[in-house]
């Protein structure tokens, strides 16, 4: 069972919302099929991301994935922790933020699935 | 599970930095089934495989093997293989598994267009393959069989029972750590693989998937056919040459590497390690200004070593260590520098 508290996309990324600003992670799913993360390629500060846009990548030993922002914003922080510490998206990938959004528009949150829902999605 | 040369073959069991440490620092087991076997005998076997592949195999003695490349006229790669000596007149061809109906083919027609006394037979459906590989290798397959491992040296293989299955024990692999690769009959090697792995349980044994053979052999500066060369790189552009038998008499290919050695040669197969944070992988291009001049053709982020390397065919310009290459990632240019190789060399040689 998957975070409740968390909104999900189709492209395996998660979303945690407090007030209009948006954290934004992989999932568990997605670090299992990625392997071992190797290294998390992230936006500066500022950059202005429209829904579904790529906002970096992500490597695992064995494989070069993209990462698409669920909402659209401006990007306030990003995880430098990241840099160093890329393994944390395997060993804890839902407290393991990428960047938080300032979001544009949080209605955009109503099109991403629920826990339930994304539990279904990946079955 | 991918796919890979017609067999399904999983990419990693516990993942591929587990498995990567655990040869390096133990042991860890690869089902590589799916390398070819091709066998040559006849009275005149000697000839064709010193005419078809580039390194000197009459200095092999029964038993033992050596690297060497199966050669286009042009010196390019057929395909990597090993020799194994089986007997005075008899060479078994350990090959690629993409390439077995391949090089089948071309080993068929060289020996038909040279004649002799030479028969070829592509043995692949009789030889199951189980390499262990890791520190521990040898106290593994040591305590299954009577053959005494001790006395096998790198590259030399011997004959006896593994687990009582009778099979063919060489002292090779393709991790850069020491071990063993064991030919078995088919039916028996799922015993052998189930007796390596209980064997194995109290020296930590991992079984490793193709992940791990990747990292492993590229941390160690082996190649792969296919991806670092193929049949348009000869093999000095590889930066093989130390698999060219020079003394030899004329072979396929020959004419094109003694020039290219003498001083023709204008590209090679080098080294990098990345010096900005990212990781180069096979296909991305080596720049020079807005030219591109060369291309990466292996790279991953390696497990031991924590580095991210790769290999890259670049201009002999470039070819020095300490020169430094942009390579062009997905639109971004960052930085590299070319190393000696290999990367990593295990500090007891066996």
């Amino acid at each position: 069972m998957y975070p409740t508290d968390l909104k999900y996309t189709i492209e395996h990324e998660w979303v945690r919302a407090e007030a209009d600003e948006a954290a934004v992670g992989i999932t568990d799913f997605a670090q299992k099929q990625l392997g071992d993360v190797v290294f998390v390629e992230l936006p500066e500060v500022g950059r202005t991301l429209t829904k579904g846009e790529v906002f970096g990548t992500i490597e695992s030993v064995k494989a070069v994935s993209e990462l698409f922002s669920p909402v659209s914003g401006a990007v306030v922080a990003v995880n430098d922790a990241l840099a160093a510490h890329p393994e944390g998206v395997n060993s804890r990938p839902h407290d393991t933020w990428m960047i938080k959004v300032k979001m544009a528009n949080s209605s955009e949150l109503d099109d991403l699935m629920n826990s339930a829902r994304y539990d279904a999605f990946i079955a | 599970m991918v796919e890979f040369g017609g067999w399904d073959m999983p990419v990693e069991y516990t993942g591929i930095i587990d498995e990567h440490m655990a040869v390096r620092t133990a042991v860890g087991l690869f089902d590589v089934c799916h390398m070819g076997q091709i066998e040559l005998a006849g009275a005149d076997v000697l000839a064709a495989v010193q005419w078809m592949s580039s390194n000197d195999a009459s200095r092999l003695a029964i038993g033992q093997i050596q690297y060497s490349a199966l050669t286009t006229a042009d010196g390019t790669f057929v395909d990597d293989i090993l020799v194994y000596r089986m007997g005075e007149q008899h060479f078994m061809l350990v090959v690629n598994a993409g390439n077995i109906m391949k090089d089948h083919q071309w080993i068929v027609a060289r020996v038909a267009e040279r004649g002799g006394d030479v028969s070829v037979v592509n043995a692949s459906s009789r030889y199951a393959l189980i390499a262990v590989q890791g520190p521990q290798a040898e106290r593994v397959v040591q305590a299954l069989t009577d053959i005494d491992l001790a006395a096998i040296k790198y590259y030399w293989f011997d004959h006896g029972e593994v687990s009582g299955v009778r099979v063919t024990v060489s002292r090779t692999g393709y991790t850069g750590e020491d071990g063993f690769e064991v030919f078995a009959p088919p039916a028996q090697a799922e015993r052998v693989w189930n007796a390596l792995l209980e064997a194995g349980a109290p020296f930590g044994i991992k079984p490793c998937g193709l992940g791990a053979r990747d990292t492993l052999r590229l941390e160690a500066s082996m190649r792969l056919c296919g991806s670092d060369m193929d049949e348009g790189t000869s093999v000095v552009e590889a930066g093989l040459s130390w698999i060219v038998g020079w003394k030899k008499d004329a072979f396929l290919g020959a004419e094109r590497l003694r020039a290219q050695k003498a001083g023709s040669l204008d590209r090679r197969l080098v080294g990098f390690e990345m010096r900005d944070r990212a990781i180069a992988r096979h296909g991305h291009v080596v720049m020079d200004g807005d030219a591109s001049v060369g291309m990466v053709t292996s790279g991953t982020q390696t497990p031991y070593l924590k580095k991210a390397i790769g290999l890259a065919m670049v201009p002999l310009a470039l070819a020095e260590p300490g020169t430094s290459l942009i390579i062009d990632i997905r639109g971004r240019r960052v930085r590299a520098e070319v190393v000696p190789e290999p990367f990593y060399k295990r500090s007891q040689p066996a």
